[in-house]
């Protein structure tokens, strides 16, 4: 204890000089403060892009002249790189941030319980010229959508999770990487890049080529609310392929062998071991899956045209839903001019259903997957 | 095991009513043959069911493209006798021929705008964010690959009228550049809603899909070749340039080419976005139309030959993205055979 000061001089150092760890936020902080007045001073006016632009560059050579001069080239480089890749994330979360307020402030001004549960039946130009006026509430609504939305989703569903599954299993536990194998995984690698209005147009090619030839000339017939789930089930089953096929290749085969070993049977230990084994996988990835194609409104415009009211019947007649709700709302307003205003409101108030129906299906996806995930053995 | 083995060829099918136990073949059978496993009924229509599933999938992609070119015999049979019949008076290709030079420079546009984001946000979420935080910022980029299209579309007519003080500024100092040159007489479109526009919002679409490709390849990175940089006394952005990026290259150009298949058939963003018209260079004026956008727009009132030109222009855009994919793919197979 007492002999210590006399061997300590001066502690080795270790490190070479650094810039305190508050810098960046500090550098930061202060070119936004410049940024501001010089935007002020240079352009008479306080514009956030210009600012924000401006902000960037000051913050860059700030960071790499304070650096450069007191820790070195190469550091000084690494904080810059670490800045730009940095603000690209803060960049990319701004049309993000943007997008979710629009639709909440926009969307949550305009809905009301009225809209959920009205169709447009009966929907004309003067009640909405009225309503832009001041005089009327926000007439009509989109049940028939949210039923069509419900009713195609859930028929792309019954068509596509058997399909996919299945695949999925004879990719996994029969193909054994055979040239069938190797074909089917390579055409849904294929099938995921079919861009959604091309699936539709097939669904619609499909049931027009088969209504002209049972009735000639009724090429209308072929738009369902069917069609519009055939062309889901085409985005949907490579979609369904993919997450099944990794969750099944999870399964440790010492589950299969111990089963085999018992004498049960292949399609036995498949149905029994297998997929209750990877059953929260499976239902999160079908989650996903539907998530992903209940926003997809170019296969359902092309099938399933515009309806305004509602209609049960998913093998006959024209049917919305709320994707195509939106683009129709948006684009071909009830009453053109001012009081397309009113229309415009309707598709925003359907977009903040949308978008909260997409982000439900997204978290129950997470919920499914943490919830029914086998537990862990010891 | 030799049931983990067993094909469905037939091969002698026991009883296969009674239960399971005692149906393994004894192994010292007079002929002298190795003992084979029993396929019982269930194990036939399983695996039949399976592969009848997978065949499907065949059958769908071959079905995508037969049907597509049935409904386009009419757009044949008027390319063939009279080609003014199609839409513009001058033949099928003179028709096609915008909308596809429109899709790829829209596509071009949203991958040039994309790829440099994406790339750094899968390194930020992969080596630069705090560890902890890191699967929730992956998260939030997720999130802009749920939205869906349409809600894009409108929030870009939205956002459309906001840009052109930005267009002017462009045209104004870059007007020397073709593609930002204004009109005739010196404005740019008043909407904002130009192929610049439609573009920007779908590179926005299309970065999710390129930063969650570029992300998992990140994460390969070896550690040890990472650690062994950082050992050696380089700075964090040198450990990337060193280890990380190289280790990713091929990774990063089939993701790039999997947003660009992405790009090219994104449809309502541009369909609602864009104002068409005919191809000119500049992006700042109103005009130009993309091939799924067109569809989009005519397609509801579309009846006879123009529904079949729709659905021919559709199977032209079947076809570019499937050379794309498919050269996404092949780039991935052949570098993972070279890289390991």
């Amino acid at each position: 204890m007492t002999t210590a000061d006399t061997v300590v001089s001066k502690p080795a150092k270790l490190t070479s000089k650094q810039l305190p760890k508050a810098t960046p936020w500090v550098v930061a902080a202060a070119s936004i403060i410049a940024a501001i007045v010089i935007s002020f001073i240079a352009f008479g006016g306080f514009n956030i892009p210009v600012a924000a632009v401006l902000a960037g560059l000051i913050n860059l050579i700030a960071v790499f002249v304070l650096s450069a001069s007191y820790e070195g080239r190469r550091k000084a480089v690494d904080r810059v790189a670490t800045t730009i890749v940095t603000s690209t994330f803060i960049l990319a979360c701004v049309p993000l941030v943007s997008l979710l307020w629009l639709t909440v402030s926009k969307g949550g001004a305009a809905i009301s319980g009225d809209l959920l549960t009205r169709t447009m039946l009966g929907m004309k130009g003067v009640l909405d010229q009225q309503y832009v006026a001041g005089e009327a509430t926000l007439a009509g609504g989109f049940y028939h959508a949210i039923v069509g939305t419900v009713l195609i989703t859930v028929a792309a569903c019954i068509i596509s999770i058997p399909v996919g599954v299945l695949t999925a299993i004879y990719l996994v536990e029969y193909a054994n990487k055979n040239r069938l194998g190797k074909a089917i995984t390579f055409l849904v690698d294929v099938m995921t890049g079919i861009p959604s209005i091309v699936a539709g147009l097939f669904a619609f090619a499909l049931f027009s080529t088969v209504a002209n030839l049972i009735m000639p000339a009724s090429a209308g017939i072929a738009k369902t609310g069917f069609t519009a789930a055939v062309a889901l089930s085409v985005l949907m089953i490579p979609i369904v392929v993919r997450n099944t096929e990794e969750i099944l290749r999870l399964v440790p085969m010492d589950l299969r062998e111990a089963s085999y070993a018992l004498g049960v049977p292949k399609w036995k230990t498949i149905v029994k071991i297998v997929l209750p084994t990877s059953v929260s996988g499976i239902l999160s990835g079908v989650t996903i899956a539907i998530a992903r194609v209940i926003g997809e409104t170019a296969p359902i415009m092309v099938t399933a045209g515009f309806a305004k009211t509602l209609n049960w019947n998913l093998f006959s007649g024209w049917m919305s839903t709320l994707p195509t709700f939106i683009y129709d709302s948006q684009l071909r307003p009830v009453s053109p001019g001012a009081a397309a205003l009113a229309s415009s409101e309707r598709a925003w108030a359907a977009a903040l259903v949308l978008v909260v129906l997409v982000m439900v299906l997204n978290l129950l996806a997470r919920i499914i997957a943490k919830v029914l995930a086998p537990k862990a053995g010891r | 095991m030799p049931t983990s083995t067993q094909t469905t060829e037939s091969g002698p099918t026991g009883p296969s009513s009674e239960p399971e136990a005692g149906q393994q073949m004894p192994s010292s059978k007079p002929d002298g043959r190795a003992p084979k496993a029993v396929v019982r009924p269930g194990d036939r229509i399983f695996s039949a069911a399976t592969l009848i599933a997978g065949i499907l999938i065949l059958v769908i992609l071959a079905g995508v493209a037969l049907f597509l070119l049935a409904q386009s015999k009419d757009t044949i049979e008027a390319q063939l006798t009279d080609p003014s019949q199609i839409t513009g008076g001058k033949g099928f290709f003179s028709y096609v021929w915008p909308l596809v030079i429109g899709t790829l420079i829209s596509a071009a546009i949203a991958l040039v705008v994309a790829t440099p984001f994406a790339l750094g946000i899968a390194l930020f979420t992969t080596h630069m964010a705090p560890r902890k935080l890191a699967p929730v910022l992956g998260y939030v980029i997720d999130l802009l690959a749920a939205i869906p299209s349409v809600v894009y579309g409108l929030w870009g007519i939205a956002l459309a009228g906001n840009l052109t003080g930005f267009y002017l500024w462009l045209s104004q100092w870059f007007g020397w550049i073709p593609i930002f040159a204004p009109a005739a007489d010196g404005s740019v479109s008043q909407t904002g809603r130009t192929l610049l526009t439609a573009s920007l919002v779908l590179s926005i679409m299309i970065l999710p899909i390129i930063t969650s490709l570029t992300r998992e390849i990140f994460l390969q990175t070896p550690r040890l070749q990472e650690e062994a940089a950082l050992a050696l006394g380089a700075t964090r952005w040198e450990m990337i340039r060193m280890a990380v990026l190289p280790f990713g290259k091929s990774g990063i150009v089939s993701a790039t080419m999997l947003g660009l298949g992405r790009a090219l058939g994104e449809t309502m963003a541009v369909a609602m976005i864009l104002s068409p018209g005919v191809l000119t260079a500049s992006l700042v004026v109103s005009g130009n139309q993309t091939i799924a956008s067109e569809i989009a727009q005519n397609f509801p009132e579309a009846a006879g030959l123009r529904l079949s030109e729709l659905i021919t222009v559709g199977l032209v855009l079947f076809v570019i993205t499937l050379l794309v994919n498919m050269g996404a793919r092949a780039i991935v197979a052949r570098t993972s055979v070279k890289g390991s």
